[in-house]
């Protein structure tokens, strides 16, 4: 196998691994976010939830500039991730112009950000749509055929892994899915806090932080969170991954 | 009804019941127990290590039983969804209860209790408590009863949190309202703890009482915080200082 084909394997295994004993909903967010950027022609991705409570969640991102898009398309009411969670359906416009016109405002903010092109694959499994993956481009083309296809493959893996459990019905599963993603989600955000005080770092660059103490440490970024509230961390290098660990 | 008004309505009804004899908690579970169909509710508080031993409330005995029993045993239901902050939903506790937990399934069916729903009652890392339905007949909740048991857990989210606002800076829980899952509003607690020295369940506290006492959206003030033009500190006033 070739090196990608490898990590193919490997993303689609880890996907469907949901059952395991420290499953973390925000660990495996943050992977197939990480993995679509890795084995997609794209250069961020980010995947919104629905929480059962009506609204969608922000629950992971290849970068803050993807998770300010997604919080963008909540507060603007547009944006291709919004359409494709209503219909269920994949969404993408062919060139800048068509975007324009379908999401004025998100694309005059996408292209601030320095990308050209975003398409947002649903969540869904039957009738029944959790939520997009919203991937974004430097070029205005929509993602190649071919690649589409593995998104949106891994979208429909990560969705069942989401909704797997034995013996309860997939609504009862999505209720206590999502309770577990919103509570590690709200857990992330008060251990960023808390690190940006005591760091004096702004909060995008204290979960950078978190990020590469995660992986430097090979550990679960819950897991880190968790650290940072209970105190076994107090402090973290700066975002900054090349700086030493102290 | 959204979500987040029906938790809304919930606590200015539980508010409203009014009676200095009940507590909130013993109103709210009062409320959910006509609201849906179920035998009895439970609200028990919790610790980071599991139950207390603390029944906040119960609508019955029997209620008040199951809680206690998990206290005692270590293992049911609410144990389960405080450690693992997901909902434990068991429709038919004869067919897999005593799998799963040996000790408590057992007294819980001698106690005729055929179905048990478990909420978390925790707004991130700030576990407060559990909320406990039971009930006689096997089954499990509908779809729109589940999405109104989610509504009542979260209005006992507010009314648990507020119970731990010793001098009532809080506001009261009806009037500030249900805890938005917006990332600011989280994130400026955890630095508010840190400011404060104080645990994640007061800074959320001083954090709403702050918004309530201004008259400001909680979000407002949250952003204020995350953006360093509003810091938390411990004055002999016990306010803040911008």
């Amino acid at each position: 196998m070739t090196t990608r084909e490898q990590l193919i394997a490997t993303t689609f295994v880890d996907l469907a691994d949901t059952l395991v004993a420290d499953f973390d909903v925000i660990d495996f967010l943050h992977t197939l976010a990480i993995r679509s950027v890795e084995l997609l022609d794209v250069s961020a991705a980010a995947i919104m939830l629905a929480d059962q409570r009506g609204g969608l969640q922000v629950m992971a991102s290849s970068t803050e500039e993807a998770h300010l898009l997604e919080l963008y398309q909540l507060q603007r009411n547009e944006g291709p991730c919004l359409d494709c969670f209503r219909s269920g359906r994949p969404v993408a416009r062919p060139d800048l112009p068509a975007m324009r016109r379908s999401w004025p405002v998100f694309t005059e903010r996408l292209l601030e950000l320095g990308f050209a092109c975003a398409q947002a694959l649903p969540m869904r499994l039957r009738s029944e749509t959790i939520g997009a993956l919203t991937i974004f481009r430097v070029d205005q083309e929509p993602l190649a055929e071919a690649d589409l296809r593995l998104g949106q493959a891994m979208a429909h893996v990560a969705t069942v892994g989401l909704l797997q459990e034995r013996a309860i019905a997939a609504r009862e599963l999505l209720a206590t899915q999502l309770q577990a993603a919103l509570t590690s989600r709200i857990r992330l955000e008060q251990a960023k806090g808390m690190l940006a005080e005591r760091t004096g770092l702004p909060m995008d660059q204290a979960f950078r932080a978190m990020r590469s103490y995660a992986r430097s440490h090979n550990t679960r970024l819950g897991e880190v969170a968790a650290q940072i509230i209970d105190g076994t961390i107090d402090d973290l290098p700066g975002g900054d991954a090349s700086r030493p660990p102290t | 009804m959204v979500h987040d008004a029906r938790v809304s309505e919930i606590l200015s009804l539980v508010v409203a019941d009014g009676g200095q004899d009940a507590s909130l908690p013993v109103r709210l579970s009062v409320r959910c127990l006509s609201a849906l169909p179920v035998s009895g509710v439970g609200v028990a508080l919790m610790t980071d290590d599991g139950p207390s031993g603390v029944v906040l409330a119960a609508t019955d005995g029997r209620a008040r039983h199951l809680e206690e029993l998990q206290f005692a045993l270590g293992e049911g239901p609410c144990v389960e969804a405080s450690r693992s902050g997901r909902p434990v939903l068991q429709p038919d506790l004869l067919a897999t209860g005593p799998a799963r937990w040996p000790g408590f399934a057992a007294a819980a069916l001698d106690a005729r209790i055929s179905a048990i729903f478990a909420f978390p009652l925790q707004v991130g890392a700030i576990r407060v408590g559990v909320l406990d339905l039971y009930r006689d007949t096997p089954g499990q909740l509908e779809t729109a009863e589940l999405a109104d048991a989610l509504a009542f857990a979260d209005a006992a989210t507010v009314v648990v949190l507020h119970l731990q606002d010793t001098d009532g800076s809080g506001g009261h829980p009806a009037l500030a309202g249900p805890i938005d899952s917006r990332a600011e509003i989280h994130q400026a607690t955890g630095m508010i703890a840190v400011q404060l020295g104080v645990g994640l369940a007061e800074a959320l506290l001083r954090l709403r009482a702050h918004a309530y006492a201004g008259g400001r959206p909680v979000a407002d003030v949250a952003a204020d915080v995350v953006n360093r033009r509003l810091r938390f500190d411990d004055s002999a006033s016990g306010g803040e200082r911008q």
